[in-house]
């Protein structure tokens, strides 16, 4: 069967080249790269020039990237770190309502042993606005946590007019990077970032290779106790074959990211124009402007998410949904509750995310097969039925009494 | 292993009984969007048998196979077998449901036993 993978914000696709550059560390290169022999100088000179590659995509210098196993890790690190460096100075954070949960779960965490966290809202794009950062600074704020772009509804935040206020008052700042880092150009200079978390797995990378950026001069305490490595920031032999992948990737990247944006944006463009036009009632999720490249969220009305994408992936087309159905914690995604999309809407939200692979043909077989999957669904919804009937959005409360809701409306008529 | 049973599947991909009954006897509906699942359940009723059962869904995967589940389980019956018919006994049928799907989707039964209700007060009012 044909297969169209658009979960990208999940996982992507590894690079071969970054296949073959780890495999001899996954064969005959297995020295530790603490170890004093000639074996462990070949790992400890491969995580090194993977530091270098790694530095090199973002403009940081090699002794500012540290290695970690995963987006949530970096995320953990730098922000469970820093208020741990920082406590006496102050227990005041303020992170955006949208973040991943790794940094939510992390600030929540902290606010049970003493600190104040504020969460910023967003407008009904996902921005987060620069004057509420200004108006939530306090004297006792020890960080701010903004993401560069939401993985979810793709909105990309000013993150240099960010940094800069956070530096007028002397305040950390740190962005999760993990959906823009090798998608869009990353550049720690350019965005005066403290700390950035950055994951290969969203750029043709392997999963657990991950790293965080700490500018010089920032504290931090480890989260993983019991070793040297990493600069005694962080604990555990270091997973060589996965942070090898990540130099590679790093390194391609680097050079393919202008011709991936192209690339990506054209088809994102094509679905947001075409699919509406295919499919009546479709209503796009996130700023249509500042959006990443390969971000589409749409929201289909009358079905629900779950059921769109169980259709899609019986036709070989891979994709997720932010509906309360489709999640394992039956909750809606915080993300379309937090730009207050309607919470019968979101249910039939879907998400599609592109990658370098995908193809227009790809997208052609997909707007083939959509309109006639949301028809499918449409066919068998009470809420389409009673939507054509009346023309009326249905909105039943629990319990609903089918008859009293009927002559309801026909007192109304 | 996949998230779904084989059953569940089979019946999401190609529900039974899907549509609705112009002239029912009987309409029963439950859940409500902002929940994510919504069942309408008609029914029609000759000599005390459930002559014919329609439905129409909105929800997730294991809503829509619940439902196909309950239209087929039901017709034919006679109003007091379909009575007996229970959300767990429809889990049963298809192969068991996932544990977080059990109470939010599986509301068949609820949605036929009220389109029930609902024919025996109509029934009831015309005596």
């Amino acid at each position: 069967m044909r297969e169209v993978y658009l979960e990208n914000q999940a996982n992507t696709k590894i690079d071969e080249r970054v296949v073959s550059e780890m495999l001899p560390f996954l064969k005959e290169n297995y020295g530790n790269a603490q170890s004093m022999n000639s074996l462990g100088a070949v790992s400890k000179d491969a995580v090194e020039k993977a530091r270098e590659q790694v530095a090199d995509l973002i403009g940081a210098k090699e002794n500012e990237i540290y290695f970690t196993s995963c987006g949530s890790e970096s995320n953990n690190l730098a922000v469970k770190g820093v208020a741990e460096a920082y406590n006496k100075k102050g227990k005041h954070i303020i992170v955006s309502g949208i973040e991943h949960f790794s940094v939510l779960y992390s600030a929540r965490r902290l606010s049970q042993s003493g600190f104040e966290i504020t969460y910023l809202p967003v407008d009904k794009y996902g921005f987060v606005s620069p004057d509420d950062i200004k108006k939530s600074l306090r004297s006792d704020t020890i960080l701010v946590s903004v993401q560069h772009a939401n993985p979810e509804i793709g909105t990309i935040q000013p993150i240099e007019e960010i940094s800069k206020i956070c530096r007028e008052k002397n305040v950390l700042f740190h962005t999760d990077a993990v959906c823009t880092a090798g998608i869009i150009p990353v550049d720690v200079n350019k965005s005066g970032v403290d700390l950035l978390s950055l994951s290969g797995s969203q750029f043709y990378g392997p999963k657990g290779s991950s790293a965080l950026y700490i500018k010089k001069g920032v504290r931090i305490i480890p989260q993983i106790d019991g070793g040297i490595q990493e600069n005694g920031r962080r604990a555990g032999t270091e997973n060589v074959p996965a942070i090898v992948g990540l130099g590679k990737a790093c390194e391609i990247i680097k050079t393919e990211t202008d011709e991936n944006y192209k690339k990506m944006i054209h088809l994102r463009d094509r679905i947001i124009s075409e699919l509406p036009k295919k499919i009546e009632y479709i209503y796009i999720n996130g700023p249509l402007d500042k959006r990443l490249p390969n971000n589409v969220n749409f929201s289909v009305e009358f079905i629900e998410g779950e059921g769109m994408f169980l259709h899609l992936d019986g036709k070989g087309i891979y994709v997720s949904s932010g509906s309360a159905c489709a999640s394992k914690s039956l909750k809606m995604s915080h993300v379309l509750s937090a730009i207050k999309v309607d919470a019968a809407l979101g249910q039939g939200s879907i998400l599609m995310t592109l990658s370098k692979y995908n193809t227009d043909d790809e997208i052609d077989y997909v707007l083939s097969e959509f309109p006639k999957i949301v028809k499918k669904l449409r066919d068998i919804s009470p809420l389409y039925d009673y939507f054509q009937k009346t023309g009326k959005r249905h909105v039943a409360g629990p319990g609903t009494d089918y008859e009293h809701e009927h002559e309801h409306e026909k007192d109304n008529e | 292993m996949p998230f779904y049973s084989e059953k569940v599947m089979e019946h999401f991909q190609n529900p039974r009984n899907v549509g609705e009954i112009k002239d029912a006897d009987g309409i029963g509906e439950v859940g409500n969007p902002v929940c994510g699942d919504m069942m309408t359940f008609y029914i029609k009723v000759k000599e005390n048998k459930l002559e014919d059962v329609k439905f129409k869904t909105f929800g997730c995967g294991a809503a829509i196979a619940v439902s196909s589940m309950v239209s087929e389980l039901a017709k034919g019956k006679t109003i007091d077998e379909a009575i007996k018919i229970t959300n767990a006994s429809v889990a049963q049928e298809l192969g068991g449901l996932p544990p977080n799907k059990m109470h939010c989707s599986n509301l068949g039964a609820d949605a036929l036993h009220k389109a029930i209700e609902n024919y025996r007060k109509k029934s009831g009012e015309k005596k």
